[in-house]
């Protein structure tokens, strides 16, 4: 009885402890990242000549004047005047297909995200791609602007809200250290210095999907598993959740893409 | 911020009155804002699922004081989610711990993805909580409820107080983090009493712990004793 108590036991902690070691190993070498292909995947996309006017991404304008891509990231979410709307790297990237290529965005506004085993979309990877851009530079975006100011305190009220039939905010499940739901770890996002390490892995391998999930796709895992409707991708509150976290995690150091469970 | 506010407010002696006002017409401002951001952020939805995006005045207050409501407040949802309560209609709390089981293992249920609506919901109790020993895949948001009906020595007493926090976890704590199972519609009065069985019943693995209620395994990490129930007021 309790000889097999202790083997059921050891399971789970075997599987932490594999991945712990395969985590490990990816880490030392910094090429191994299943991510990094995408990040290829997208960087390609950027320089092809696509949609309906035939036009590459190289013009797109990320924040610091048309195709600068370095560094661009890290100053991500800002207003943008053209759009007259504040975005994130991936909604502006959207915007981007939309005006600079023609490319009918209405398939991604079904379908926005790879589900289980199917690899990101090419606007995720082209995202990955602007998100390793600046690794190793650390987020600064400025929030000055009105409309950037909005836009935070929008994202600060939307994780506290509890709404839906399981009374969830985003709180309830990363509002305090040290959680886990069943075995996973929770990371503690209302803490600026845990939000300083974790925000800036994303966009991220993930282990058990086999793809890479990009901030806005996490977002919409959220919602989905506080039994709330899909999360329109580039929405105002999907902008505004990432506003918050990227200002939860000021300072902290950009590690694009990273690697998860 | 506003929290921030009316604290002071309060601080300095403002009566109540004015206070609640103040935060009612902030509050209706923002809300306003919020379900616009909701509706463009969620076109698609309708119907039950709109009503989703809408907070009742329990889970509005909650937020507004992030949780942790000053005790006049908490009283006033207490008092009101207890009559949410529906007891069941035979009198007994205790169903079948092995269908209680299995309801605290499933996650099923009210997700968009759920389209299955014969299959039942589940409660997802090992998300947050440990129960039985042999199941070590369980969180830590919520308190170890390991050797709990051990713990409360079986008493009918408990076994009725355990049913009316699942039923609406608000009746006894306010602004718990624990959804209202009962008053949301999420799980059954059957399968609440089936719960109870899985915490109260003697035959139940809950009840089997190796260790029991602190010991060795107690003290792993994320663990803690049975918490004590307080009834409601």
């Amino acid at each position: 009885m309790l000889w097999g108590h202790t083997l059921r036991a050891a399971e789970p902690d075997d599987i932490d402890r594999g991945l712990e070691a395969f985590r490990a190993m990816l880490n030392a070498d910094p090429w191994a990242n299943p991510a990094l292909l995408d990040a290829d995947r997208g960087a390609a996309l950027w320089k092809e000549k696509r949609g309906p006017r035939k036009a590459t991404l190289e013009r797109c304008d990320l924040g610091k004047g048309p195709g600068v891509v370095d560094g661009a990231f890290a100053e991500l979410p800002r207003y943008f005047e053209d759009a007259g709307r504040v975005m994130d790297a991936e909604t502006r990237v959207l915007w981007c297909m939309q005006t600079l290529q023609g490319i009918d965005t209405q398939a991604l506004a079904e379908k926005p995200h790879p589900v289980s085993q199917e690899p990101a979309t090419d606007l995720g990877a082209i995202a990955t791609w602007v998100a390793s851009r600046s690794a190793g530079q650390t987020f600064r975006a400025r929030f000055s602007h009105p409309r950037e100011k909005a836009t935070l305190s929008l994202g600060a009220a939307l994780f506290e809200r509890r709404m839906g039939p399981l009374d969830f905010s985003c709180m309830s499940c990363h509002g305090a250290k040290d959680k886990r739901i069943r075995r996973q770890e929770l990371a503690h996002l209302a803490d600026q210095a845990e939000a300083r390490i974790v925000v800036g892995e994303w966009p991220a391998y993930r282990i058990s999907a086999a793809h890479v999930m990009t901030l806005q796709h996490r977002l919409y895992d959220c919602f989905w598993q506080m039994r709330l409707p899909p999360l329109k991708f580039g929405s105002e509150a999907s902008v505004a959740l990432t506003a918050y976290l990227v200002k939860q995690a000021e300072g902290g150091v950009i590690a694009a893409p990273g690697l998860k469970r | 911020m506003r929290r921030l506010l009316l604290l002071t407010l309060a601080s300095l002696g403002l009566a109540a009155a004015a206070t609640i006002v103040i935060a009612e017409q902030n509050s209706m401002v923002n809300e306003r804002q919020m379900r616009r951001t909701l509706r463009l952020a969620f076109p698609s939805t309708s119907g039950d699922w709109q009503s989703r995006l809408v907070p009742d005045a329990t889970m509005a207050t909650c937020s507004e004081w992030g949780n942790q409501p000053p005790k006049e407040v908490a009283d006033i949802i207490k008092k009101r989610e207890a009559r949410r309560i529906v007891l069941p209609k035979d009198g007994t709390f205790i169903g079948d711990w092995r269908r209680g089981e299995a309801i605290a293992q499933s996650g099923y249920g009210l997700r968009f993805t759920d389209t299955d609506t014969k299959r039942p919901h589940g409660g997802n109790c090992y998300a947050c909580h440990e129960l039985s020993p042999t199941e070590v895949s369980f969180g830590t948001l919520g308190v170890s409820l390991k050797g709990f009906g051990l713990t409360h020595k079986f008493q009918p007493e408990s076994a009725r107080l355990v049913y009316e926090k699942i039923y609406n976890s608000q009746a006894i704590v306010a602004c718990s983090t624990m959804p209202r199972f009962g008053t949301n519609g999420i799980l059954t009065v059957e399968q609440i009493k089936d719960l109870v069985a899985y915490l109260m019943d003697p035959a139940s693995p809950v009840n089997k712990a190796p260790e029991i209620p602190s010991g060795k395994a107690a003290t792993r990490s994320g663990s803690q004793p049975p918490p004590r129930l307080q009834p409601g007021k």
